[in-house]
């Protein structure tokens, strides 16, 4: 029961200012940057560090979690997490009556959305960057790491997830459901991203689910970047992660709740 | 004063659920021919099987304070969104300044302002970034400060909204809708839940708001305050509107009879009173006589009567009725329930 009209209405009267906004009141939750930015990083380095010295070899093959993956695993969850905080945060809004509050100003409802996507997109983002940078200084072995296309590859990857999460935050009766309800959808996902076997190897019908999930080609995508191959060759996994966000996007305006 | 009778036919009954009382409505306005701010035709509404408006005509106009006046669930909250925007109503028109708030809603957005039941904001958001954010969204926008200032929160500015109480919150939502300086402002559920004390400092406030020249749309349970605040009412049982007028006009027509309590110890009263013209009925109550009246003119005889039979009396007074009367007179139950 959609009850408000226009969902698709948008504009960018006040979407600077409501993304400035959001942004300062995350930095203020008690856990929220220390559990999406610090969190994340020091678990890859810790991880990096103890089993660092089997990260050499990888351009031979040797994709353990812990070699190459261990970044991509990495990005996958720090994208994963800001959905998760996503979906957590739009039904905490939509119970307490904040998004109608703000649909009654000029703000428009698209707007209103969006804000929160910049915001997680520039946490995931700073993670990120943070999490390459870092992991070349610190961890014991040199590797080449092109941190703008990772960096890239993941805001694209997180994108197309937190489509699905809009649908997410719709499913979700309430609140307290949100937390439960995306958890139990999105980390299923890391399973069949490929990261822990390979999807050609899936059975037929595991393979399909996970060709239709975005955690599967947002792998691909990173892995890609991480090994330095052109965007061009990846068209096929963006050209699925645009689908799955198109595809999501046109679903959430049609299920999306404000209250 | 020019006293006219405005008779509003609504123009979509829906559903064959109209009768011929309840398409005519009227309206009596005791003013200077106004310009209307907000009309409302044959207006419906329903969630699944309910039907939280039915066929809602209304029209407010300029610099009143207009009351939608029903107990909770009675789809006071329902019409009132429905004209806000915020709501898609299933059938009938809604002009709020000549404005349509589907297809204009920014443009009526920027001239209205809000305050929705029971909403909340950021929990860590701080007042002045609430009234800095409302402020940058609009065109035309007030001096934030002052406002904050003249409701009494001023001292709250850099407090988060978590760590405000009731009123204070109730206070900076008042704020926000009347940041824009907007020509209708609509208040739903404005003092629930807040103590006497600040309840008085909002009605005030309100009474200040119209006293520029605004309109203000508003809906409550509260009898008294609908009784204090209104210039005009509507009643709403039901989702439908049972009678609109002003409180007292609402009261002489529905409820014109008083009561009056007499305290006497003498055993005579009752018979004695029972014989005054205009008095319906007399009956003991304890230490007093309860007399039901049709209406005030009894009084002078009451008094001549007490008088000329030497009736010792130690306490008089009238029970006026009031909205909640007529509320349970129009609709057959108590506002409360």
């Amino acid at each position: 029961m959609s009850a408000f009209p226009s969902f698709s209405s948008f504009s960018f009267r006040g979407l600077g200012a409501l993304t400035w906004l959001e942004i300062k009141i995350f930095v203020r939750e008690p856990l929220g940057v220390i559990g999406s930015v610090f969190v994340p990083v020091i678990v890859f380095l810790v991880i990096g560090r103890t089993f660092g010295s089997r990260m050499t070899g990888a351009e031979q093959g040797q994709r353990g979690l812990v070699g190459v993956d261990l970044a991509v695993f990495a990005a996958l969850l720090i994208s994963i997490s800001a959905v998760l905080s996503l979906v957590t945060i739009i039904a905490i809004y939509r119970e307490g009556g904040i998004l109608k509050r703000l649909r009654a100003t000029p703000l428009r409802p698209l707007t209103i959305l969006t804000a929160h996507v910049l915001v997680k997109l520039l946490f995931t983002a700073i993670t990120v960057t943070l999490m390459t940078f870092l992991g070349k200084r610190y961890l014991p072995v040199d590797i080449p790491i092109p941190w703008v296309t990772f960096t890239a590859a993941t805001l694209i990857s997180t994108l197309s997830i937190l489509s699905l999460g809009f649908v997410l935050a719709s499913l979700a009766p309430t609140a307290r459901f949100a937390q439960p309800i995306g958890t139990i959808v999105l980390y299923p996902m890391i399973g069949i991203s490929g990261l822990f076997m390979p999807v050609d190897r899936m059975s037929p019908a595991l393979r399909l689910v996970a060709e239709l999930t975005p955690a599967s080609h947002a792998v691909s995508l990173m892995r890609g970047a991480w090994y330095g191959h052109s965007w061009l060759q990846h068209t096929g996994d963006l050209l699925a992660l645009a689908l799955i966000f198109t595809a999501c996007t046109v679903l959430a305006v049609r299920v999306f709740r404000w209250e | 004063m020019i006293h006219m009778k405005i008779i509003l036919q609504a123009l979509h009954p829906s559903c064959g659920f109209v009768t011929t009382t309840d398409t005519l409505l009227q309206v009596s306005v005791t003013s200077h021919a106004r310009p209307s701010v907000i009309h409302v035709a044959g207006l419906s509404k329903s969630y699944g099987s309910t039907r939280a408006v039915q066929d809602f005509s209304l029209e407010v106009f300029q610099g009143e304070i207009f009351g939608l006046i029903g107990p909770n669930g009675a789809g006071k909250t329902t019409a009132m969104e429905c004209i806000e925007g915020l709501r898609v109503p299933d059938a009938g028109q809604v002009s709020v300044l000549g404005l349509d708030p589907f297809r204009d809603i920014v443009p009526l957005l920027n001239r209205i302002g809000v305050q929705l039941q029971e909403a909340q904001l950021q929990k860590r958001i701080t007042v002045r970034e609430a009234v800095t954010l409302w402020s940058s969204l609009y065109r035309t926008t007030v001096d934030g400060h002052q406002l904050l200032a003249q409701l009494g929160i001023a001292a709250k500015t850099n407090s988060r909204f978590m760590t405000l109480s009731g009123g204070q919150k109730q206070r900076l939502f008042i704020a926000l809708a009347l940041i824009n300086d907007p020509e209708v402002v609509f208040l739903d559920e404005l003092t629930t839940g807040l103590d006497p004390q600040a309840r008085r400092a909002i009605w005030e406030l309100v009474r200040g708001i119209r006293d520029r020249g605004k309109t203000v749309f508003l809906t409550t349970h509260l009898m008294e305050e609908a009784e204090r605040l209104c210039d005009r009412v509507a009643i709403i049982d039901h989702g439908r509107i049972v009678d609109v007028d002003s409180p007292s006009g609402l009261v002489d027509r529905h409820c014109p009879e008083r009561t009056i309590v007499i305290k006497t110890p003498d055993a005579r009263a009752v018979e004695v009173l029972a014989h005054v013209s205009g008095v319906e009925s007399s009956t003991r109550e304890g230490d007093n006589v309860v007399l039901q009246a049709r209406s005030v003119d009894v009084m002078t005889g009451l008094i001549a009567s007490l008088a000329e039979h030497r009736i010792a009396v130690t306490d008089f007074r009238t029970v006026v009725p009031t909205l909640e009367d007529v509320f349970l007179k129009l609709t057959g139950h108590s506002v409360r329930q």
